[in-house]
C-alpha cells in the first residue's frame, strides 16, 4: 500500500468505526438508561443533545443509509400501501416504511425508540409533517424548534432572539424532563469549542478544491466529509480527530498534485463542476461514475452545506451557547432565500473557477427544487457560465431513469469541451 | 319564479373570473397613490394591509381559464400548479396593478416562489411573512408582531400609510364584521344547503379576495338577503366536509361535479384564510391592536396542515368540525403534489377512522377538465353513506385522480 492510500485510509477508518459505536451506543441505550433523540440534520442541535449525554438518531441518515443499501424501494411501498400518497417526499416514507419494517438501522441493529422527538424547523416545511407523523407512532414528547426562514440572507435580531427563546423555554427545559438533570452551559461550551475546531478544519478541506487539479470531489466525495460534522459527531473529540486527519490527507495530495478518488480510482480533473442539489442514494456510485469517468470533478456543492455554511464564515461560538446555535440553525443553505443561494453559486462558481454547474433537481424536495429552473437562467446570466439540469429523486429508484440521465450529462460535458475547445468567452452561454 | 339572488352570484362570479384584477384597477383608480398587496395563501392578516391604507388583494393562482404558457417553463413536472399559474399571471402583466405580494408560510412552494417574485420582479414589493409555530405570547407572538411591524414599515416606506393603532383598530373592527357575516351565510349553507349552494358560498367568501372587508360584508349581506327569498325544497343529499383545498383551488365545475354527484359540502377549506381566526380578533383595554392580531392567531388560529399542532391530537379539530356541522363523511380534495395536504391526510384520515366517520379522497390540479371519474366517486360515496348511513359505510373509500 503506498504512503498516501494508507493515510487516505486513516480517516475513512476513523469514520467507518465512529458509525459503528454510535449505532453499538444506540443498541444499548435503553439497558444503559441512556435517552435517545430523533432529530433532522438542518439546524440540528448536536452540542446540546450532547451536554445532555443523549444520544441522536436522525431519520434522514437512517434514509439515505436505506437508499445506498437498495432497501428503500421497499420501505417506500411499505409506506404508500399504508395510505401515503406517491406524490410527497420519499424520505419520510422511506422512514415510515422502515418503522413499519421494524426499525432496523443502517447496521442491522433495531434502533431504539425516541425519548424525545426534537423537530429542529430549519429549511424545510416537510419536516413539521414528518415528526407530526413520527409522533402519531411512539408515544414520547415532542419538542418544536421554529427557526424563521431568512428571505434576504440576513439573520435580524428578531429572528435570533425568537430562536434563543425557544431553546430557553422549549428545548432545554424538555431536554431536562427527559434526562432529569440540568443543562450543564459549560459542557455544552465545550462542545461548541470541539465544533470550532472541526469546522475550521473541514473548511480548509473545502477551500483545498480551488488547487487544480482539485485534491477533493465536494460533492460526491463531500457528503462522505460531511457525515461526522452534519449527524451525531459535531463537538465530540473524534470529529476533531476525523477533520485533522481528513485535512492532513487533502493538503497530502495537494502537494502531490492528486486529483480525487472516486468509486474505480483516481480522477483526472477534466472539468470543474459546481453542483446544485441533493444526491441520488439509489444509485449513487453509478451517478458518480457518470461524471468521474469524464474526468468532470465537483470542486463545490451546495448540498454539503444544508448542515452548515462554515466556509462562509460562520464557526460554533463556545462564548455564546445559545445565539450561536440560533445562528447556526439559521444560516443552512434551504434556509436562504432564492436570491442568496444564486449569490452563493455564483460566488462558488467564481472562486472555485468552474467551468459549468449542474442543477440535479430531485423529485421529493420541495425546499431544493422549487425554483432552480429559475436559479439556473439566473446564474448564466450572472456568471456567463453554462448550466446543465438533471432530474432524479433521493431514495425512490422510479425516479433514477440512469439513461436518461447518462445522456443529459454526457451532452452537458461535450458541450463544455466544445466550449473549452472555442475557447468561449464568458458572454457565449448555452443552455441545457 | 326568478332567483332572486342569480344577480348578485353573477356579479360575484365575474370578480372571481377576473384573473386581470378589474375591481382591483377600479380601486386604486378610486383611491389615488394608494397600495394594493396581493398575498398567497393559506393566511394573511389582511386587517394590517387595510390599516395602511392599502388594498389587500388574495392570489390563488390562475385557475382552469388561464393558458399557462411561460409558468412551466420555471418548474419541474412534480411540483402542483398554483406557482405556475401565477408566474403566468405575473409574467403575462396581469397582476401589474399589485404594487407588492406577500408571500405566507404555509409550505417550500410558496416560500421559494416568493424569492422567484424576488428575481422576476425585482421593482415589486416582495414579503415573506413567517407566522409563528410557537404559539407562547412572549416567544412567538413576540417574532410575529415583530413580522407585522415589519411588513407595515415595509409598505409605508413604499407610499402607504404609516401603520396607527386607531388605524388598525378600525380595520380590526370591519374585519370582524366580515366575519360575522362569513358565519351567518355558514349558518344558512349548515342548516339549509338547498338555499346557498357549496359553489355559491364559494363564491360568495372568493370574492372579498379583490375588494376591502367593508365592500365585502356589504355584499355577504345583500346574498344573504337574496338567499333567504328562496323558495326551493331541501332535496335528500348528504352531509360532507371537504378538506384539502386550502391552497390551489379546484375548478369550480369540480364543486359543482361533486354536488350533482349528491354531496351537500356543508364545510370546506376553500379560502380558509378569510376564516383562519376562529371568532373575532378581540384587542383587550389598552392593547396595542398588532398584539391583538397576532394573540388571534396564536389563540384561536385554525388547525391546519400548515400550521404545528402543539396540543391538540391531530385530527381531533376536523372530527369535532364534522360533529358540529352534522356532517356524514369527509372528502378529501388536495393538490397533486401538495405536500401539506398530502402528509396531513393520513393522520386526518386515522382520526376519522377513529370516530368512525367515513371518507373519500381524491386529487386535482386547478386546471383539471375532467370531473367523471370524480362524479362517479363522489356519487359511489354519497349513495354507500345513504345506504348504510354514516356508521354503516365503508370508512375509506378508494382515491381517484385526475
Ligand atoms: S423535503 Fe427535502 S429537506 Fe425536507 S425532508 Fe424531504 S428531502 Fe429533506
Ligand atoms: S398547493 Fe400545496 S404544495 Fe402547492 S403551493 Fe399550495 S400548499 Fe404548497
Amino acid at each position: 500500500m503506498s504512503e498516501h492510500t494508507e493515510s487516505k485510509d486513516r480517516s475513512q477508518l476513523r469514520q467507518k468505526r465512529m458509525i459503528a459505536d454510535h449505532f453499538e451506543r444506540l443498541s444499548r441505550a435503553k439497558e444503559e438508561g441512556k435517552k435517545v433523540v430523533y432529530t433532522f440534520v438542518p439546524g440540528n442541535l448536536t452540542e446540546l443533545i450532547g451536554a445532555f449525554d443523549m444520544l441522536p438518531v436522525l431519520p434522514e441518515i437512517n434514509a439515505l443509509q436505506s437508499g445506498m443499501r437498495k432497501k428503500s424501494a421497499g420501505y417506500i411501498a411499505e409506506a404508500e400501501k399504508s395510505g401515503h400518497s406517491e406524490d410527497v417526499c420519499t424520505y419520510v416514507k422511506c422512514d415510515i416504511g422502515m418503522l413499519r419494517s421494524g426499525n432496523i438501522g443502517p447496521t442491522g441493529t433495531k434502533l431504539p425508540e425516541p425519548d424525545l422527538l426534537l423537530l429542529s424547523y430549519t429549511g424545510c416545511f416537510t419536516f413539521m409533517k414528518w415528526f407530526e407523523l413520527l409522533k402519531q407512532e411512539y408515544k414520547c414528547p415532542v419538542v418544536m424548534l421554529h427557526v424563521p426562514y431568512q428571505p434576504d440572507g440576513v439573520i435580524t435580531d428578531e429572528m435570533r432572539s425568537y430562536v434563543v427563546e425557544q431553546l430557553r423555554t422549549e428545548v432545554i427545559p424538555a431536554m431536562e424532563r427527559v434526562t432529569g438533570t440540568r443543562v450543564d452551559v459549560d459542557k455544552l461550551a465545550a462542545h461548541l469549542s470541539l465544533s470550532k475546531q472541526a469546522e475550521d478544519d473541514l473548511v480548509a478541506v473545502w477551500e483545498s478544491a480551488r488547487h487544480r487539479p482539485s485534491p477533493i470531489d465536494g460533492y460526491f466525495g463531500g457528503v462522505y466529509y460531511v457525515g461526522p460534522i452534519f449527524s451525531s459527531f459535531r463537538g465530540s473529540h473524534d470529529a476533531v480527530m476525523y477533520y485533522r486527519e481528513l485535512r492532513e490527507e487533502v493538503e497530502a495530495r495537494v502537494a502531490r498534485k492528486e486529483g480525487p478518488m472516486a468509486p474505480d480510482g483516481p480522477v483526472k480533473e477534466k472539468y470543474r463542476l459546481v453542483v446544485e442539489g441533493p444526491p441520488n442514494w439509489t444509485n449513487f456510485n453509478e451517478f458518480w461514475q457518470m461524471f468521474s469517468r469524464e474526468g468532470a470533478v465537483v470542486v463545490s456543492s451546495t448540498y454539503t452545506r444544508v448542515g452548515g455554511l462554515y466556509d462562509q464564515g460562520f464557526r460554533h461560538d463556545p462564548s455564546h451557547p445559545l445565539d450561536t446555535l440560533a445562528d447556526y440553525c439559521l444560516g443552512c443553505y434551504t434556509n436562504l432565500g432564492l436570491p442568496s443561494r444564486v449569490d452563493l453559486l455564483a460566488k462558488y462558481i467564481r472562486e472555485y473557477e468552474a467551468d459549468g454547474f449542474l442543477v440535479n433537481s430531485v423529485k421529493s424536495c420541495n425546499s431544493f427544487s422549487v425554483g432552480q429552473l429559475l436559479m439556473l437562467r439566473k446564474l448564466e446570466e450572472k456568471t456567463g457560465v453554462p448550466g446543465g439540469f438533471i432530474e432524479s429523486d433521493l431514495v425512490d429508484p422510479r425516479y433514477f431513469g440512469k439513461a436518461n440521465i447518462e445522456n443529459r450529462v454526457q451532452s452537458y460535458l461535450q458541450m463544455l469541451e466544445a466550449r473549452k475547445a472555442r475557447g468561449t468567452s464568458a458572454d457565449a452561454v448555452v443552455s441545457p | 319564479m326568478t332567483d332572486p339572488a342569480a344577480p348578485i352570484f353573477e356579479r360575484a362570479r365575474a370578480l372571481v373570473d377576473d384573473y386581470t384584477l378589474g375591481a382591483v384597477k377600479a380601486w386604486k383608480a378610486a383611491h389615488p397613490g394608494a397600495l394594493a398587496v396581493g398575498h398567497m395563501p393559506v393566511y394573511t392578516p389582511r386587517p394590517l394591509i387595510e390599516a395602511t391604507g392599502s388594498l389587500p388583494v388574495a392570489v390563488f393562482g390562475g385557475g382552469d381559464s388561464l393558458d399557462i404558457i411561460r409558468g412551466d417553463s420555471y418548474f419541474q413536472s412534480y411540483i402542483c400548479h398554483i406557482p405556475r399559474s401565477t408566474v403566468e399571471l405575473g409574467l403575462g402583466g396581469h397582476l401589474d396593478a399589485l404594487d407588492g405580494m406577500v408571500f405566507p408560510s404555509i409550505c417550500d412552494v410558496i416560500r421559494n416562489l416568493g424569492g422567484m417574485w424576488k428575481m422576476l420582479f425585482p421593482q415589486k414589493y416582495v414579503a415573506y411573512l413567517d407566522l409563528p409555530q410557537n404559539f407562547d405570547k412572549d416567544v412567538g407572538g413576540r417574532f410575529y408582531t415583530s413580522e407585522l411591524r415589519r411588513i407595515a414599515r415595509e409598505l409605508a416606506g413604499r407610499g402607504a400609510r404609516t401603520l396607527d393603532a386607531d388605524a388598525l383598530l378600525g380595520a380590526i373592527a370591519r374585519e370582524n364584521e366580515r366575519r360575522v357575516t362569513l358565519e351567518q351565510l355558514d349558518a344558512v349553507r349548515r342548516a339549509e344547503p338547498w338555499r346557498l349552494r357549496a359553489t355559491e358560498a364559494y363564491v360568495a367568501v372568493r370574492a372579498g379576495s379583490v375588494m376591502p372587508a367593508e365592500e365585502h360584508t356589504r355584499l355577504l349581506r345583500e346574498i344573504l338577503a337574496a338567499v333567504k327569498l328562496r323558495t326551493a325544497r331541501p332535496v335528500d343529499n348528504v352531509r360532507v366536509v371537504l378538506v384539502g383545498s386550502f391552497c390551489e383551488q379546484p375548478p369550480f365545475e369540480l364543486i359543482r361535479a361533486l354536488e350533482k354527484a349528491g354531496c351537500d359540502i356543508v364545510e370546506d377549506d376553500f379560502q380558509l384564510g378569510m376564516r383562519m381566526i376562529d371568532g373575532p380578533i378581540e384587542p383587550c383595554a389598552g392593547e396595542d391592536p398588532v398584539e391583538a392580531l397576532s394573540r388571534a392567531f396564536l389563540e384561536r388560529g385554525r388547525a391546519s396542515a400548515s400550521r404545528y399542532i402543539d396540543r391538540n391530537e391531530k385530527g381531533a379539530d376536523l372530527v369535532a368540525r364534522v360533529h358540529a356541522c352534522a356532517a356524514d363523511g369527509v372528502i378529501f380534495a388536495a393538490a397533486s403534489f401538495c405536500d401539506p395536504a398530502l402528509l396531513d391526510q393520513p393522520m386526518l384520515e386515522a382520526a376519522l377512522e377513529r370516530a368512525g366517520i367515513p371518507h373519500t379522497s381524491f386529487k386535482f390540479a386547478e386546471n383539471t377538465g375532467q370531473f367523471q371519474v370524480i362524479r362517479e366517486q363522489a356519487g359511489a360515496f354519497s349513495d354507500a353513506v345513504k345506504l348504510w348511513g354514516p356508521a354503516g359505510a365503508p370508512v375509506a373509500a378508494q382515491e381517484a385522480s385526475v
